[in-house]
């Protein structure tokens, strides 16, 4: 009798199934480049998730601790390949200051417009490996189109399409071609458009809001503590942007521009034209405000760069001269975080009286961002996976140095 | 058949059989391979388009209309690999399942209406290969079963991505069968049959003849099913089982080559298929929205050459609407992102499931309530080939089979309750 109802009530409550324990990348289409996510999984849900890292180190520090600046300046174009210009930026920036030397006034205004240009094609390609991400294949397209219109004023100011290395210790390495702005214009007009089409396959696509909206929220404590910054840490709602708030010889590059910090207040965003509401399911912090942001900045590049040109063009003067290959670095160290793309781009390097440094070190704000993965996606679904680590638009080139 | 009977005097009849049958076989075969191969370059061609590209340009000539067999050449040639871990019968066999499957839908799909209520039964024919009494029921029944050769080739597989996308396969094509066949019951609770010929033929003459807009509810209805069939066939955004951003290729993950080939044909062959279904069911079949055939007096009553001109005609109807059912999957697939699979889910059981149910229920009390009643309050009376094959039906059968074809409503509703009556005698 009691064996039979030991027999029944094992068959009606013996309904736990097994985890499974489910490898992500490094080949997998949607861990954007190489990272790995071990997963453990109850069905569908995953319940513990780790994300190793390591699969394209390349010693950048130690190699940046055998060469001089200037040799090095090639290897920091590697570390985040999509925005390589603001790589070169970080690294000439933290050099020049270890070298207290300063660029001239047009010298920087061609750096601002270059970087702001590579933010823009650093965004495309987030917005578009997201909708990749989603399911969404158009928009990867359309925004590698026009990434490609931008990569064509690169390659007309520096030849590489790339890896630039054009931003350069002391300077650029030359100045812009004849009639090179007006065709960064003509893309700028070219591109406005677009912004509303990506808004309208992405951004107010009620599946995309639907797969977004609420998914992965960073709150804004745990964004600080977490360490992150740039878009991610702007989509938690915390207004910080070095742009606006770094060290002098950084944030000088943008005295007097007009520009807004994008980071929701109050539940909404400074917009200066119509883009799509923000939908009632998003929450700060979410996969969808993180997307937003993205977009939004995009915008402001673009307005950044248009007073750029404008200021560009009416200085005088050279854009400096890049510094002797085996210049001696003096003693001392600095350390100088710049806004990249992806977010805050930490160089340090410590001189000891000859050409090559004595340490390199290098902070990437993609390795603090992959360190959220795992607090974000517990509990959520397989597909969710991939709809938080594309809107933490991570890069594994600087996350592995 | 007929054509076997044209042969048996000449030959021992099993031979006869045997041989019409490899005819239609190889004929159905090549149909769906044809379809496959168009619908690839299609998708080539149609993604291209929306995502601002040429597609493929150069093979064949202009417009690279020989990119599909160049694809089947590449991939044929492919190694056929196993995987060290897959269970390797099933692996290999799993592919051959889903393309069975799709391709027997085809069996039951009427592609013209032909004379298949023709006084003289020796002459009637029609452009079905095995005419069912049931076909709704047939097609349904066995479009639902290709999701074994999923299953089979994600179990099969050894790997976890495919047994992912196995186990979402079964779970998301099971559940919207249930308002995917609600849906289909629909325009067959209007026809009183599920003969597709039957079907067809009654929505001849002009559009406002087809179920589409024979009332409010079957027009919501069609875009039930479409939603619903979109699913059934896995496409975006409810291509939940291959996902590629999720589960790398999900149930195609180890597959490569001539068997890859052959679930892609299944897919194409099953998109074809649900969307000539829903010509036949919603949008008139082979009749087009101006009955031009029956204008141009392209029919049977006058003479074998008119009908089969007509019928002709009808085919290449029937083909562009189910070309555009395609086109739209496709343009649905280039747009949309894709679900998360308890969205997928949540759509089927909170909004397709109750929504077909209601239609069903609306349906019923709109033909018992307001019996005839087109859609927009236009009532064009029956078309002159109706009342003749209505006629010439209840003639020729015995009770009850044809009555319902008949378009008095008060005549239907008293043949229904007298087959009600017969089946309770019968029991």
């Amino acid at each position: 009798m009691d064996f039979e109802r030991g027999i029944r009530e094992a068959d009606e409550t013996d309904l736990r199934t097994d985890e499974l324990v489910i490898n992500m990348g490094p080949q997998h289409p949607s861990t954007h480049g190489v990272l790995r996510l071990v997963l453990r999984t109850d069905g569908e849900v995953v319940s513990e998730i780790v994300p190793h890292i390591g699969y394209l180190h390349r010693s950048a520090e130690k190699i940046g601790e055998n060469l001089s600046p200037r040799q090095f300046l090639p290897y920091s174009d590697r570390l985040d390949y999509l925005a390589a210009m603001n790589m070169n930026l970080g690294w000439a920036l933290t050099v020049e200051k270890l070298l207290g030397m300063e660029v001239s006034e047009k010298c920087r205004h061609l750096r601002t417009i270059v970087c702001e240009l590579d933010r823009i094609s650093s965004h495309l390609v987030a917005a578009g490996c997201y909708g990749l991400d989603l399911g969404s294949f158009t928009p990867f397209t359309w925004t590698f189109r026009e990434r490609e219109k931008i990569l064509n004023l690169f390659e007309a100011i520096c030849g590489a399409r790339l890896t630039y290395s054009y931003i350069t210790v002391g300077g650029v390495t030359a100045d812009a071609p004849p009639g090179w702005l007006k065709q960064v214009e003509e893309f700028l007009d070219e591109f406005t458009p677009v912004i509303d089409e990506l808004h309208a396959v992405l951004t107010s696509n009620s599946i995309f809001i639907q797969r977004t909206a609420g998914v992965g929220v960073l709150s804004p404590e745990k964004a600080v503590d977490y360490g992150c910054s740039g878009p991610v840490l702007r989509g938690s709602g915390v207004g910080w942007d070095m742009r606006r708030d770094g060290e002098p010889i950084y944030a000088r590059m943008y005295e007097g521009y007009k520009f807004e910090v994008i980071a929701s207040v109050n539940g909404s965003y400074p917009q200066d034209e119509k883009y799509p509401p923000v939908p009632v399911e998003a929450i700060v912090g979410d996969s969808w405000h993180r997307f937003y942001v993205r977009m939004l900045e995009v915008v402001q590049s673009m307005k950044i760069v248009r007073q750029a040109i404008e200021k560009y063009s009416q200085c005088g003067g050279d854009v400096g001269k890049p510094i002797a290959l085996k210049m001696k670095l003096p003693k001392g160290e600095s350390y100088l975080e710049t806004e990249a793309p992806k977010g805050q781009m930490g160089f340090m390097i410590i001189g000891d009286g000859t050409p090559v440094p004595w340490r390199v070190r290098i902070r990437s704000s993609s390795f603090c961002h992959a360190s959220v993965i795992p607090e974000l996606c517990r509990g959520l679904l397989i597909a969710d996976v991939p709809a938080i680590v594309g809107s933490l638009d991570v890069v594994l080139g600087e996350i592995d140095r | 058949m007929i054509m076997a009977e044209y042969l048996i005097p000449y030959i021992s009849p099993w031979l006869a059989y045997l041989l019409v049958g490899l005819v239609q076989c190889g004929l159905l075969l090549t149909v769906v391979l044809l379809v496959a191969a168009v619908c690839n370059w299609l998708e080539r061609k149609v993604s291209a388009r929306i995502q601002d590209r040429l597609g493929p340009t150069r093979t064949g000539g202009r417009f690279g209309w020989l990119q599909s067999p160049a694809d089947g050449i590449k991939l044929l040639t492919k190694e056929d690999l196993v995987p060290a871990a897959a269970d390797r019968r099933l692996f290999l066999i799993a592919p051959y399942v889903s393309f069975a499957i799709s391709l027997a839908v085809y069996l039951a799909i009427p592609w013209a209406g032909g004379n298949a209520f023709s006084a003289d039964p020796q002459k009637a024919h029609d452009w079905t290969c095995v005419r069912l009494d049931a076909a709704v029921f047939f097609i349904m029944a066995v479009s639902g079963l290709e999701v074994f050769g999923v299953i089979l080739g994600g179990y099969a597989s050894g790997s976890k991505w495919s047994l992912y996308g196995a186990m979402r396969e079964a779970a998301q094509v099971i559940s919207y069968e249930i308002p995917l066949g609600l849906c289909v019951v629909i325009p067959v609770l209007i026809a009183g049959t599920m003969d597709l010929v039957q079907m067809g033929n009654q929505q001849s003459g002009w559009f406002w003849n087809w179920y589409l807009l024979h009332d409010p509810f079957t027009f919501a209805t069609f875009w039930i099913y479409i939603t619903c069939a979109v699913a059934h066939t896995n496409r975006a955004p409810f291509d939940l089982p291959e996902a590629e951003s999720e589960l790398v290729a999900g149930f195609l993950t180890e597959y490569s080559g001539f068997r890859w080939t052959i679930f892609f044909m299944a897919e194409y062959g099953a998109m074809f298929a649900i969307s000539a279904l829903a010509a036949i069911l919603f949008l008139g079949g082979w009749n087009g929205p101006i009955p031009v055939a029956q204008i141009l007096g392209l029919t049977w009553e006058h003479g074998a050459i008119a009908g089969y001109a007509g019928d002709v005609l009808g085919f290449c109807n029937l083909f562009a609407k189910a070309s555009a059912g395609v086109i739209f999957m496709m343009w649905l697939r280039w747009t949309l992102p894709r679900l998360r699979i308890d969205q997928v889910m949540t759509t089927c059981l909170k909004y397709c499931l109750p929504l077909a149910s209601i239609m069903l229920a609306g349906v019923l009390a709109w033909n018992f309530t307001l019996p005839g009643r087109m859609f927009f309050g236009i009532s064009p009376g029956s078309p002159p080939r109706m009342e003749k094959q209505a006629e010439t039906m209840d003639e020729s059968s015995s009770e009850g089979v044809a009555v319902s074809l008949s378009r008095d409503p008060q005549e239907r509703i008293a043949n229904w309750q007298f087959q009600i009556a017969n089946c309770k005698l019968n029991d």
